[in-house]
């Protein structure tokens, strides 16, 4: 199963409710996978501003003393925001290379869940409500963002396994389905230098398309080229800077609804994710085509 | 009229006042409101009640219904009228996938779209859509009539056995042993008599294309015909 959830905000005038909306969709999903919970919010982003979120298993340890110690090392000013597990390290984007790698020293047992310009990621094993709670996703404000709720298939229950998967700068990508190709294809990534954290399949999904947008393509032209080189059941909806895309398999076994109207795009493995988005009654709703790209860009 | 309101009574309750309906009863309509998607609603009815659904549902709409009379003013998720007995299932908006899989007879309604795998495995049950069905609808369909204002995805009635399929618009492709057929006077008379069970009156059974299976994928014997 799995459930995944996604908004994409065209009204700015709900961007300080995107946090609330989105984990209000995603625990609606929880019966669809109570396994982990993750997601993805692109918050606003201020110009030459970079960020990292970090997790870390031991939280008290890892987070104390680390602003001062990465700012010694960096030679410029560093902020660290901690949320429970997790913790959003701002730094000038310029540096944020030069952050991960300072990390893995000063750091070793503290893990990068995504970086880049916008994009926070938080997740962890546990309901959705409780991992909502945790990091207090509703007063989170932001532009788009996606959700999972896992039923683990293709790799363990831990919090590396959980979605969304982040393997490019701002890019982020939820997956219900299994993928059958995977061990070749991370092979393949590998080979062509993209490094993986798990054994999982959505990461090679997530991987093989920030290599396609490294290489030159937009979002829609990666997911695109993906319906060819990606075997077996899948629904993704991937999260770039400012876009937000849905894919679906040819078969298209995996569910997936959709509803636009003028102040926002909405996705759900089911309706009933919906159902408490403002104006959802008069939304044009509709199920995406298999084999078929959508995105939208701000 | 009873009214179940699912923002605040338990599907259960539904389903069990439903279940509870018996022989020469009384009360017959039934007014489902905010059902906000909720999956299994009406199912299992055994009885010629009247349900009217206000608003979109998910899963398993007025599955295995037998008898009763399910309208969803709405959309509904996937399977609807799943394994249907009889009776008639109408649905105002879109169908998801496997709309009346595997179902036995009825007559089921849908005024949108369907999506995927439409009639999957039908054996039995009339569907008329307005709309247009996704991809591998009617596959291995086995009895039963598939009619379709609209066009039709692609591997329309794959591994077909021996339900008819009518469609009016376009085909995207067909799947394997299922072959364009000639109308006969028969079919034309059926398709009419589904259109108006369907309270269709603005189409004519002379517009639609009739496919069916060119026999040659299972083991198919003439002297067995009337079994299906």
């Amino acid at each position: 199963m799995c459930g995944i959830v996604g908004l994409f905000l065209k009204d700015k005038a709900l961007e300080p409710r995107l946090g609330a909306l989105l984990s209000d969709m995603l625990i609606t999903m929880t019966d669809r996978g109570p396994d982990s919970a993750g997601i993805a919010i692109y918050g606003p982003s201020e110009a030459g501003a970079g960020k990292i979120t970090v997790q870390s298993a031991d939280p008290a340890a890892d987070f104390k003393g680390l602003k001062a110690a990465l700012a010694k090392r960096l030679g410029v000013a560093v902020s660290v925001t901690v949320r429970a597990t997790h913790a959003v390290i701002a730094v000038d984007v310029a540096k944020l290379d030069e952050t991960r790698t300072a990390l893995k020293e000063l750091r070793p047992g503290v893990t990068v869940m995504g970086s880049g310009e916008s994009v926070e990621i938080y997740k962890e094993v546990g309901l959705p409500k409780d991992v909502a709670e945790r990091f207090k996703i509703g007063a989170m404000g932001g532009t788009h963002g996606i959700g999972h709720t896992r039923m683990a298939t293709e790799s363990a229950v831990t919090t590396f396994g959980a979605h969304p998967f982040s393997t490019g700068p701002d890019q982020c990508l939820v997956h219900n389905g299994s993928l059958s190709n995977h061990n070749n294809l991370r092979r393949e990534l590998v080979r062509n230098g993209l490094r993986f954290e798990t054994e999982n399949d959505t990461e090679v999904a997530a991987a093989y398309l920030s290599h396609k947008l490294a290489t030159g393509s937009n979002l829609g032209a990666a997911l695109e080229s993906g319906l060819s080189d990606l075997d077996g059941f899948y629904t993704f909806v991937v999260g770039t800077k400012s876009g937000f895309g849905v894919l679906r398999d040819p078969i298209a076994c995996k569910p997936a609804v959709m509803a636009e109207t003028d102040e926002y795009v909405a996705f759900g493995s089911e309706y009933r994710a919906l159902v408490n988005l403002p104006g959802i009654e008069t939304a044009r709703v509709w199920e995406p085509e298999p084999a078929t790209v959508y995105f939208w860009e701000h | 009229m009873p009214t179940f309101d699912l923002a605040s009574v338990p599907l259960r309750d539904l389903n069990q006042a439903l279940h509870a309906v018996g022989a020469g009863a009384n009360e017959t309509g039934f007014e489902v409101i905010n059902p906000r998607g909720a999956h299994a609603v009406a199912v299992g009815i055994d009885a010629p009640v009247r349900v009217d659904v206000r608003g979109s549902v998910g899963y398993y709409c007025a599955g295995m219904n037998a008898e009763a009379t399910v309208t969803v003013h709405g959309s509904v998720g996937p399977g609807v009228a799943e394994n249907m007995m009889s009776g008639t299932v109408v649905v105002k908006g879109d169908a998801s996938q496997y709309a009346g899989a595997t179902g036995h007879g009825g007559l089921l309604v849908i005024e949108g779209n369907a999506s995927s795998r439409c009639g999957i495995s039908m054996k039995g049950i009339d569907i008329v859509v307005k709309g247009n069905i996704g991809h591998m609808s009617a596959f291995m369909a086995q009895a039963g009539n598939l009619v379709v204002l609209g066009d039709s995805g692609d591997a329309l009635g794959d591994s077909l056995y021996e339900a008819k399929l009518f469609v009016r618009g376009e085909v995207k492709s067909l799947g394997a042993d299922c072959v364009k057929k000639k109308m006969r006077p028969k079919h034309l008379a059926l398709l009419a008599d589904l259109l108006a069970k369907a309270g269709i009156t603005d189409v004519k059974p002379e517009e639609f294309t009739r496919y069916g299976s060119a026999r040659t994928l299972y083991n198919f014997n003439i002297d067995n015909v009337d079994a299906y």
